[in-house]
């Protein structure tokens, strides 16, 4: 018996469906309830449908991970701007940090980042963010 | 209703309508186009996309990445969409039966824009007849071809926007060949050339130029074109990371010009007035040679025997610039 996209609630039902147990042809919601203005409501607030890939993630396919630096950040943006995958979070014209469920870990955040030393540094996936930022580099002097 | 962004602090207050956690590449400038243009309207956005990379990669059934309307039918005809929902809506407008909450927004001047997404593949090739048919009648939307100058999605096959010399599965390099034997398209001047409003052609790394001709392009009435260069990671062949650098040496060795063409037209549809505008000028003009330098797709070229390829590309480049500059010099 294929299931309605409509009637899943949770994330996790879905995952446990094979391919062939879904009804084919649904439309895909976004949110579980009419959102009028999607550009007025920030992401925290939104009310995301199972179906809406926001509620997924695509960490693992991460090698490495970029560790924010709040110590050396401008909040120039230039990460936002360029970041492809919503991560960067940014709120009140603030950088406050990553999104890991959502990086692909593509470093282009920390090749724009304009400071000295980087704001934002590629670390092993396994390490862990404290121990990264303890062994951040020094400020490189200008040859 | 025109966003003001002044500066980049301010562009950072949009709230992105694009979800994270769909499946395009790591370091894909698809995504970094579609969330600058996306963000640089609060209005209601409808989005058509034909199929390519970022349909299959964004509407991955049972999940969807996007927070807009969005509609795909088939791989010739996201102009062809985009233009229906145009006709339809102006329709329901005229007829007073818009939703509630739509007609709310369009009495606050926030009428939704319309805005079809293609690749180069669905845009240069295969979805030509339908976007010239678009734009030869003349609906109100916006065309933004997310140009990486390759058909990514079908494992890299040459389209006829893939430029000279490069290595792609069906133009392979070798002992017998040095790639793609053709020259890239001008696409930006055959959509000019239909007599739409607005075309343009922008880069991803340059996010004000690139807001700035889509909030243009929303502004006036009629079909408008937008060709933005998108650096592939996976045809390209650079490293993920690359993909803001490599756009900005497209720029400025002027491989990749940033201008835009404005006509104007009188009621009986005749072209009395095309300008063009050249956007951005690099200090300091680089050599082609470091553009292809950054993509392995032109490695080969940087054997002896195909040295004569870089010199006939800065040759077309040097003539293509000095052309633009020539017609912007003209005012035609």
């Amino acid at each position: 018996m294929a299931k309605d996209l409509k009637e899943i609630k949770d994330i996790e039902e879905i995952k446990e469906l094979g391919w062939d147990e879904l009804l084919p042809g649904a439309a895909l919601f976004s949110f579980t309830e009419p959102v009028e203005d999607v550009a007025e409501v920030p992401m925290e607030e939104r009310p995301y449908a199972p179906t809406n890939s926001h509620e997924w993630q695509v960490g693992d396919w991460r090698v490495e991970k970029p560790v924010y630096n709040r110590d050396y950040c401008i909040d120039c943006q230039f990460c936002w701007v360029f970041c492809p995958d919503m991560s960067i979070l940014s709120r009140d014209k603030k950088m406050i940090g990553v999104v890991y469920e959502h990086c692909k870990g593509c470093g282009i955040c920390v090749e724009v980042c304009p400071t000295n030393p980087k704001s934002l540094l590629m670390f092993p996936e396994h390490m862990d963010n404290q121990e990264a930022l303890a062994m951040w580099p020094k400020k490189e002097e200008k040859k | 209703m025109v966003k003001k962004i002044k500066n980049l602090k301010e562009f950072s207050l949009s709230n992105d309508r694009f979800e994270g956690a769909n499946l395009m590449c790591p370091g894909c400038a698809h995504n970094i186009i579609v969330r600058e243009v996306l963000n640089a309207t609060d209005d209601p956005i409808i989005v058509a996309t034909a199929t390519g990379c970022l349909e299959v990669c964004t509407a991955v059934y049972p999940k969807t990445s996007w927070d807009v309307s969005w509609l795909h039918i088939g791989f010739e005809n996201a102009a062809v969409a985009a233009a229906t929902i145009s006709a339809a809506y102006e329709v329901m407008k005229k007829k007073g039966k818009l939703p509630p909450a739509t007609q709310k927004m369009v009495d606050e001047g926030r009428e939704p824009k319309i805005v079809a997404f293609g690749g180069d593949g669905g845009t240069y090739d295969i979805g030509f007849q339908s976007l010239s048919g678009a734009f030869e009648r003349g609906h109100n939307f916006m065309y933004v071809c997310l140009d990486n100058e390759v058909y990514a999605n079908t494992g890299g096959q040459r389209s006829s926007s893939t430029p000279i010399g490069a290595s792609t599965s069906t133009s392979p390099a070798g002992s017998v060949s040095y790639g793609e034997k053709m020259m890239k398209k001008s696409m930006v001047e055959i959509m000019s050339d239909h007599g739409a409003p607005y075309v343009a052609q922008v880069s991803p790394s340059k996010w004000k130029d690139l807001v700035k001709k889509v909030q243009k392009g929303f502004e006036v009435y009629g079909p408008v074109y937008i060709n933005a260069q998108s650096a592939c990671t996976t045809e390209w062949k650079h490293a993920p990371e690359d993909t803001i650098e490599v756009s900005d040496l497209g720029v400025e060795s002027c491989v990749w010009p940033l201008y835009e063409i404005i006509n104007e037209r009188d009621e009986h549809g005749i072209i009395y007035s095309t300008k063009l505008n050249i956007t951005y000028r690099p200090k300091k003009k680089i050599p082609v040679e470091e553009y292809l330098a950054a993509q392995p797709r032109f490695r080969h070229l940087f054997k002896p025997e195909n040295r004569h390829i870089i010199d006939l590309w800065q040759k077309a480049v040097d003539a293509r610039w000095e052309y633009l500059q020539k017609r912007e010099e003209a005012g035609v």
